[in-house]
């Protein structure tokens, strides 16, 4: 039963999500919050794969969230929404609800691939040369949407809220809410299954000493490309989860700030703490909202306060550690590793 | 012919800010094995700084001291080059230093800098306003034409400040004693202190090298494209880095090539493709360099041990 704790918990906070977001309990504004909640845990956990785990310098995981985003919008605005580039909808309303996730999916997927593009550099390549490649990345994912007619280019993407209100005409339903819990909930999961299996340990010995590890016998490529492709695929299920929610995507909005984000909650949480990845993906969004009226002053503040952590606790909130490593009483419901 | 000649001098003064600021990127990075990632918006705040000297050293409107334009620019490059220096010291002095003290992860001095580019950039903003300022003339402009090649004295000015930043830097780096200081500590940090090399007197030599270079290419280029914004410096400075990463980072003739290969890649795609695929074109170039040579033009391959 103890085992189970978690999940049950999990389920129950879902739920009441999901009823309070119906009854219109919590409005819109913290609604989105919410969500744009969910999709920095996916982004802060699925970067902390490469830049906490395997200790590589990942500053492009925007470009992966690009290309889902840009993928699963055109997938389901084709299907599902009516759109003078791709015409009317291929098919009916009611299975919106069905494909999402698979829409979704084939974002992640299609980012996954793409992910290769730095995978297969960084077999030889590693440290700040790899970094650059992956800022190299992003401007060429930015610039090669931006450079694409077909689907808006500079002006951006939208319809997605058709697909929405497709979801919307099967049930009433707040579906974006429970999308972005599942999903962030989904990457969560997996990340902790990679980061425990044999792939993960591998991903943290080549964070210690790459030639140590391959003469250890771990195909250090081999786990370099899993990480890499499991990382930009989660990424590119926050990209299609963040597009949709918006209902309109622009590839400016996935420019190196956005992948400087990223990376800002991976440090702020700990290199290599999953848990502290949540927690500061969490925390970042609350602060950034908090700190909303201040306008532009906002932007001089949040850095202030983020180089004022690094001098006083420069490991992050967890450093490489667990939350029940700092609670011990947690270990009855939920064990890491 | 000629636009080919034309489209050379472009890349060669386009370049040349890359170059300016690659070398700063490239010094910081040679000693404390650390992405300055602010450097760019230390570019930035050199023109504002420029800016504001130049405004104030002219006068007008009843205020400044209202002194002749080729004074004033006389004025303005050491004035701005020292503030400049100033800021990049202070940061180094603030935030980089006590890090360095506590012995963190090398990454989190990394995002520390990206804080500070965006505190730069954002209290700028948020000072000065999201308006631009327009650099006032300090040189009269001349247009020497020779064909159909038409080259403006601003344009030889920066092509030749760049070249000469390159010759005094490496003139610094291999024939002086603080240069010799700065390849000693790159290629050791644990001995070096215990041979008495004041360590901390060369990393903030170092950083008051760059940041007066990124200085020197702020006014310089205020006076070229005399539109400044608080985020101009951003996008330039990341560009400035992936050119000193090409050209093998750590390496002074590295980031001088690499800023030029950038200039001349970026220049010659605007010449033959719309301009709008520049960056596309630009950066897979790179990454293909990268993909051949992962160390760089001039990089060294270090072997690892165990």
């Amino acid at each position: 039963m103890k085992q189970r704790t978690l999940t049950i918990g999990l389920v129950i906070l879902f739920v009441a999500l999901a009823v309070s977001a119906q009854f219109g309990l919590v409005d819109r504004y913290i609604q989105s919050v919410i969500m744009l909640m969910g999709v920095n845990i996916i982004l802060s956990a699925s970067l902390n794969i490469i830049n906490g785990y395997m200790g590589e310098f990942s500053c492009g995981h925007a470009a992966f969230m690009c290309v889902g985003a840009y993928v699963s919008s055109i997938l389901s605005v084709l299907l599902f929404a009516d759109n003078p580039f791709l015409g009317a909808p291929l098919l009916p309303a009611y299975l919106s609800v069905v494909l999402f996730p698979v829409v979704a999916l084939i974002g992640g997927g299609v980012a996954a691939v793409s992910g290769l593009l730095v995978a297969i550099p960084s077999f030889k390549t590693r440290g700040d040369y790899l970094a650059i490649i992956t800022i190299a990345a992003n401007y060429i994912v930015i610039s090669a949407v931006e450079n694409l007619e077909v689907i808006g280019g500079p002006r951006g993407f939208m319809g997605m809220k058709q697909v929405v209100r497709a979801m919307d005409s099967v049930a009433k339903l707040p579906w974006m809410v429970i999308w972005v819990a599942l999903g962030a909930w989904f990457s969560v999961f997996l990340i902790r299954r990679f980061v425990s299996s044999t792939y993960g340990k591998g991903a943290v010995a080549i964070n210690q000493d790459e030639v140590a590890a391959e003469i250890m016998s771990i195909n250090t490529n081999k786990i370099k490309v899993a990480a890499f492709m499991l990382s930009s695929g989660l990424a590119g299920v926050a990209g299609a989860l963040f597009a949709h929610q918006y209902g309109y995507v622009n590839a400016q909005s996935f420019n190196i700030l956005k992948s400087t984000e990223c990376m800002v909650m991976v440090y702020l949480g700990g290199m290599g703490s999953l848990s502290g990845s949540v927690l500061s993906a969490v925390l970042f969004t609350l602060l950034l909202e908090v700190l909303r009226p201040l306008q532009i002053i906002k932007w001089v503040i949040v850095p202030l306060i983020l180089i004022l952590l690094m001098q006083f606790r420069p490991e992050g909130i967890m450093g490489n550690r667990e939350l029940p490593d700092f609670f011990p009483w947690m270990r009855k419901f939920y064990r890491f590793k | 012919m000629d636009a080919l000649i034309q489209n050379i001098i472009n890349a060669l003064q386009w370049g040349s800010f890359y170059a300016l600021i690659a070398l700063g990127y490239t010094l910081v990075y040679g000693v404390l094995l650390l992405i300055n990632f602010a450097h760019g918006d230390i570019f930035m705040v050199g023109a504002y700084i420029a800016y504001f000297a130049a405004v104030f050293l002219l006068g007008g409107h009843g205020e400044g001291l209202g002194l002749p334009p080729l004074l004033v620019f006389g004025l303005t490059v050491p004035i701005s080059m020292i503030l400049t220096a100033g800021v990049g010291v202070t940061l180094e002095r603030i935030a980089y230093r006590p890090l360095r003290r506590k012995g963190a992860h090398r990454l989190y001095v990394v995002i520390t800098a990206l804080m500070c580019g965006l505190v730069l950039e954002n209290g700028n903003l948020a000072l000065f306003g999201a308006s631009r300022k327009k650099f006032p003339e300090l040189v009269d402009k001349a247009v020497y034409t020779f064909g159909n090649v038409s080259v403006t004295n601003l344009k030889i000015m920066v092509i030749v400040a760049a070249v000469l930043v390159f010759l005094f830097l490496h003139f610094i780096v291999t024939r002086t004693r603080i240069g010799m200081a700065m390849r000693a500590i790159s290629w050791d940090r644990l001995a070096i202190p215990l041979m008495g090399v004041p360590v901390d007197t060369v990393i903030v030599f170092t950083f008051v090298l760059g940041s007066g270079m990124a200085g020197l290419a702020g006014i310089l280029f205020a006076m070229s494209y005399p539109i400044l914004d608080p985020y101009m410096g951003a996008i330039i400075g990341w560009k400035a880095f992936i050119a000193a990463v090409v050209g093998g980072i750590g390496d002074i003739r590295g980031a001088f090539v690499g800023g030029f290969l950038l200039g001349f890649i970026e220049i010659g795609v605007v010449a033959f493709f719309p301009s709008t695929l520049r960056d596309l074109f630009a950066f897979t170039i790179l990454l293909v360099i990268l993909w051949i040579k992962p160390t760089g033009i001039f990089g060294v391959a270090r072997t690892t041990k165990i």
